[in-house]
């Protein structure tokens, strides 16, 4: 593991709340998972907290269904402590005007008469809200008596896609500008305390594509823009070489030596007729096309200057071993 | 390649009676490049075609003239028009539209006070299903203004292809809510006579309300569900009239799926779904397939080769070559069962592969080659 074979510290040391974004499909719930794994070294607990109601966190720890409630679902590299919680906007609601308006009966019957429901699936941005609010109990959350330590030295947040990313955290600043006064206007200035504060990285995930690229190009600009600390870049799903350079650059010009491709497939006991020589030749300029493209795409994400870090494509998919394979490889990148 | 039939979309758009042509599928599959791909190639076969995009990526927008997003179809230049079509093609623009349904069903102040409420900011931009609401809204106005004789719409980028048709109805739901009833100062009998029956006066729910958000909030709140209340009916026609539009048969869906196992689960609820919604399936199409020029080398052999050589210790390019085509050939194989299985499940609807291209498609060129693959070749 990364702690005891003395790999490099983290880059995010004093960051507890990590947010987690990206394009959609750019496996944000796959590095959110592992980066809370990573983040669990030796007597740590890390906080892993889902908000889009697809319980992607139990599919991938292979776990039933999680309720609104925070479970462990892994143990961590070092024996550390991974605690999954699936936010379910509605309960955070009814949560949420208990805690801070002991409505009682009134709170029962704005449920009743489909307030809550307006609220959290239509009013704009109360779902963001919740969440947020949620989040942040959580990050600030203390252990009774008397060390007061905090239950969680980590959370991390598989957040919406790079698109709402900006409006969903910056919520809290709107509805600032609503509600001029009152119990909202506190609580709404003071999540946007942390979320603007040292104490939170947003790092995007992307892959070697343009539109995952300029999305996470969009979103950093936006982000910064809006008072939000920008974290890492988790380049996911890199393949690895399989041709040297020279090759690439011959394939991609069409000058690969046939010659010598045909002599090799030989010495291999390969015996394939002529026209499919033309067709792994052709593979390989492909190949050396979408290389080409994503080297633009490295030299875009560079140009952005925040701490990069690449996990591999993993063939057979992502099942819980692979998890702890990703979690391990950002521990070793000073991701965690 | 595996059973099923196929898809040949020239049938589709080459058939006159065919008006509108929708686009779904689940996110990143390939939506928006099969509607600019079909749009473009029926221009070019004599259409006049209107293609309504959907945050196109930047390059493929540059490249159709779509960046001016005044929200109204402009001509795309560099088509050939020889055949007598022409493409024109904009990019919808959800705030700006749903401003234009707002003044179009209000008188100017109403529609006024309603675009100066604080709540009208958010809601415009961020109600969930706010965007797809309003692409069926700008297909209605397209349908409407009668000047093009096809109407090839994309679909909001979203996990549920399903969210398209669900979200409007969405919208309805929300208007014709109790709680929406009993928001408005519990004038309506319904409010009233429904908190009766929970035994709760309105005063305990305004005043929870009001402890919540505070006066000035729910003072605005108010305002601005009253102002739109006034609307509430010329939008739930005009869904609705855009849903039926979809069920007649001058519609064609066109369901795009990746050959990944999510998006052709999402593809198959999708088809489901229209069956049951009687709307008219075109067929499926299977994008990003990959393909290869060497089928009889299988990936077994390819490998067994590579590692002979890595014994060898001789030939490392035909080595990384045969690497390269076992990857490949892994991928195909893993494609074409997917395939399988969708095929055999739904063995009626007709599919066409469309070839992963290795860069991106950004440009009419690149349209015009999916185009031709979504003849079937
Ligand atoms: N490094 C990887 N290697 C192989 N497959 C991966 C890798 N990372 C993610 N995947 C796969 O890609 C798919 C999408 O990943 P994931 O669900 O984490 O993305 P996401 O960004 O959370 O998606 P969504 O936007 O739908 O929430 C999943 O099937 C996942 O298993
Ligand atoms: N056949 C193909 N070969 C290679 N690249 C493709 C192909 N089809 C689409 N792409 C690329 O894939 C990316 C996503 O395509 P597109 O924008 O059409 O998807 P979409 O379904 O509209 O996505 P969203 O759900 O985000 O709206 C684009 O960069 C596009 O150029
Ligand atoms: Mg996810
Ligand atoms: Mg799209």
């Amino acid at each position: 593991m990364a702690s005891d074979s003395g790999a490099r510290e983290s880059d995010w040391e004093g960051v507890r709340l990590h947010v987690v974004t990206g394009k959609g499909g750019t496996g944000k719930t796959t590095v959110a998972a592992a980066l809370a794994i990573a983040l669990s070294g030796e007597g740590r607990r890390t906080l892993l907290v889902e908000v889009e109601g697809r319980q992607g966190i139990a599919q991938l720890f292979d776990s039933p269904p999680l309720p609104y409630e925070e479970r462990t679902v892994a143990v961590g590299p070092g024996g550390g402590e991974v605690v999954a919680l699936a936010v379910d906007p509605e309960e955070a609601l009814l949560e949420y005007l208990d805690m801070f308006y002991k409505l009682g009966r009134a709170g029962r019957a704005l449920r009743k008469i489909g307030a809550i429901d307006f609220a959290t699936t239509i009013a704009p941005g109360m779902r963001d809200v919740l969440i947020t609010g949620k989040v942040y109990e959580a990050v600030r959350r203390r252990k009774a008596g008397r060390s007061g330590a905090h239950v969680y030295d980590a959370v991390v947040l598989d957040a919406p896609p790079t698109g709402r990313i900006a409006r969903f955290l910056g919520v809290n600043a709107e509805v600032a500008g609503l509600a001029k006064v009152g119990p909202v206007r506190g609580q709404a200035d003071a999540i946007m305390g942390l979320l603007t504060s040292p104490m939170t990285a947003v790092h995007v995930v992307t892959l070697l594509e343009e539109m995952p690229v300029q999305e996470t190009a969009d979103a950093v600009a936006e982000l910064a823009a809006a008072g939000l600390p920008v974290g890492g870049i988790i380049v996911n799903a890199v393949r690895e070489p399989l041709l040297k350079v020279a090759d690439l650059t011959a394939a991609a010009k069409g000058r690969l030596p046939r010659a010598e491709v045909a002599d090799g497939l030989a010495a291999a006991g390969v015996s394939v007729r002529d026209g499919a020589i033309d067709g792994l030749l052709a593979e390989v300029a492909e190949h050396a096309e979408r290389v080409a493209l994503e080297k633009a795409q490295r030299r875009t994400l560079k140009g952005l200057a925040r701490p990069t870090y690449e996990l591999p494509l993993l063939s057979e998919g992502v099942d819980l071993g692979a998890l702890y394979e990703l979690a391990e490889r950002l521990c070793a990148q000073g991701a965690a | 390649m595996a059973a099923g039939r196929s898809l040949d979309l020239d049938d589709v758009i080459g058939d006159l009676r065919t008006r509108v042509v929708v686009c779904c599928g689940s996110g990143g599959v390939g939506k928006t490049t099969t509607a600019a791909a079909l749009g473009l190639r029926a221009a070019e076969q004599g259409r006049q075609v209107v293609v309504l995009t959907i945050d196109p990526a930047r390059r493929l927008a540059q490249s159709m003239g779509l960046d001016a997003l005044d929200n109204t179809p402009r001509r795309v230049k560099g088509a050939d028009e020889s055949a007598g079509g022409s493409l024109d093609a904009m990019m919808l623009d959800m705030k700006r539209t749903f401003d234009e349904v707002v003044f179009a069903h209000s008188t100017p102040e109403r529609a006024q006070a309603i675009m100066d409420n604080p709540f009208y900011q958010s809601l415009s931009s961020s109600f969930s299903g706010t965007q797809e609401y309003m692409a069926m809204e700008k297909l209605g106005q397209l349908r409407a203004e009668d000047r093009w004789d096809l109407i090839v719409v994309d679909t909001p980028p979203s996990r549920s292809a399903l969210d398209f048709l669900d979200a409007p109805k969405r919208l309805g739901s929300f208007l014709d809510g109790r709680f929406i009833r009993i928001l408005m100062g519990g004038a309506g009998k319904g409010g009233r006579a429904y908190l009766k029956v929970l035994g709760t006066g309105l005063g305990v729910v305004t005043g929870a309300l009001t402890r919540v958000l505070g006066a000035q909030v729910l003072k605005d709140l108010q305002a601005f569900i009253a102002a739109l209340d006034t609307m509430f009916g010329g939008f739930r026609e005009r869904a609705d009239a855009t849903y039926q539009l979809l069920k007649t048969s001058g519609t064609a869906f066109v369901v795009v799926a990746a050959p990944e196992r999510d998006a052709l689960r999402e593809a198959s609820y999708f088809v489901e779904r229209l069956g049951t919604e009687g709307m008219p399936l075109a067929g499926l199409v299977l994008n990003r397939v990959h393909t290869t020029g060497a089928k009889t080398l299988s990936a077994a052999r390819a490998t067994a080769g590579a590692e002979t050589l890595a014994e060898q210790g001789g030939h490392p390019l035909a080595a990384g070559v045969l690497r390269l085509h076992a990857e490949r050939m892994r991928i195909i194989e893993r494609e074409q069962s997917l395939r399988g299985r969708f095929t055999a499940a739904h063995p009626r609807v007709p599919v066409v592969d469309v070839p992963a291209q290795p860069g991106d498609v950004h440009d009419l060129a690149g349209l015009r080659t999916v185009g031709a693959a979504l003849a079937g070749g």
